[in-house]
């Protein structure tokens, strides 16, 4: 076994165990917690895979901003506690049987599919993935969807306020 | 890492279920959310993988590009998500999706 090939083994568990732990934290905050191991492990990944712009955007925008979001948003509200177990009984066995049969079928056609016989994959540039190199890809030929993205963030933002506002303010 | 491309793509088809389970059986609002935060990390992961596949090729840096148009999407999208769980709470006094039914017939 390759050092690679631990290395992809050690991060994809801890990604895979962190993930299950979100699923079966009773506390929210706990929840939030080991998505945001998941998301570190994640840009771990973006590293290895030559994309280093992309991880440094999951760590700041993913692990930081929208992580800390959930966090307040989750200890403001106070609801972090919650039964496991729902008011259909028969809902956990069946939601646990289709999403085996989703990750089986998902594997298989993974590993059939021509993206699965390529097997040794060639060295890239020390210049791939760079900040530079996607700023100019952004700069220049999305310049269009780039701008929408700002419009999309603004309209989110006006949208979040909107729905946040205090309507009872009038009549105190 | 040299490691089959195929091989990350797995891994991300794994998470992606694992996001799938956590929407089907939690009932928490927000955990349901932060399950959906899984699925579009996951589907990340394979644009990331695909792009390492496809290199040194110039047009695989756009799988690249693609993914931080998505990150931006996802921040917009839980912006406003969490500020409808706010709103769902304030008049339900809970986040539990069960009570949510107040459109039932």
């Amino acid at each position: 076994m390759t050092t690679d090939l631990a290395l992809f083994i050690g991060l994809a568990l801890i990604a895979i165990v962190s993930a299950v732990s979100m699923l079966v934290s009773r506390n929210a905050v706990y929840s939030a917690l080991f998505l945001v191991l998941n998301f570190l492990t994640v840009a771990m990944f973006y590293l290895l895979l030559h994309a280093a712009f992309i991880a440094m955007v999951q760590i700041t925008v993913y692990a930081g901003a929208i992580m800390v979001l959930f966090l307040f948003v989750i200890m403001l509200l106070g609801t972090e506690r919650e039964e496991i177990g729902g008011s259909i009984r028969w809902q956990m066995p069946v939601a646990i049987v289709l999403a085996v049969g989703l990750a089986a079928e998902l594997v298989i056609v993974i590993f059939r599919s021509a993206a699965g016989v390529q097997g040794q994959i060639a060295a890239l540039p020390e210049s791939f993935g760079s900040p530079a190199s996607i700023g100019r890809l952004l700069f220049s030929e999305y310049l269009v969807p780039f701008e929408a993205v700002s419009i999309l963030l603004l309209v989110a933002m006006i949208g979040t306020i909107v729905l946040t506002l205090n309507k009872g303010k009038e009549s105190r | 890492m040299n490691v089959p491309a195929s091989y990350v793509i797995a891994l991300s088809g794994v998470l992606f279920t694992l996001g799938v389970l956590g929407v089907l059986i939690r009932r928490n609002a927000i955990v349901i959310f932060m399950s959906i935060e899984l699925m579009l990390n996951s589907a990340n992961l394979a644009l990331v993988g695909f792009a390492r596949s496809m290199g040194p090729a110039a047009e695989a840096l756009r799988g690249q590009v693609f993914v931080f148009f998505v990150i931006a999407v996802a921040a917009a999208e839980v912006a406003v998500g969490l500020a409808l769980i706010v709103a769902i709470f304030r008049s339900k006094e809970s986040i539990d999706i069960d009570l949510v039914n107040s459109l039932r017939g």
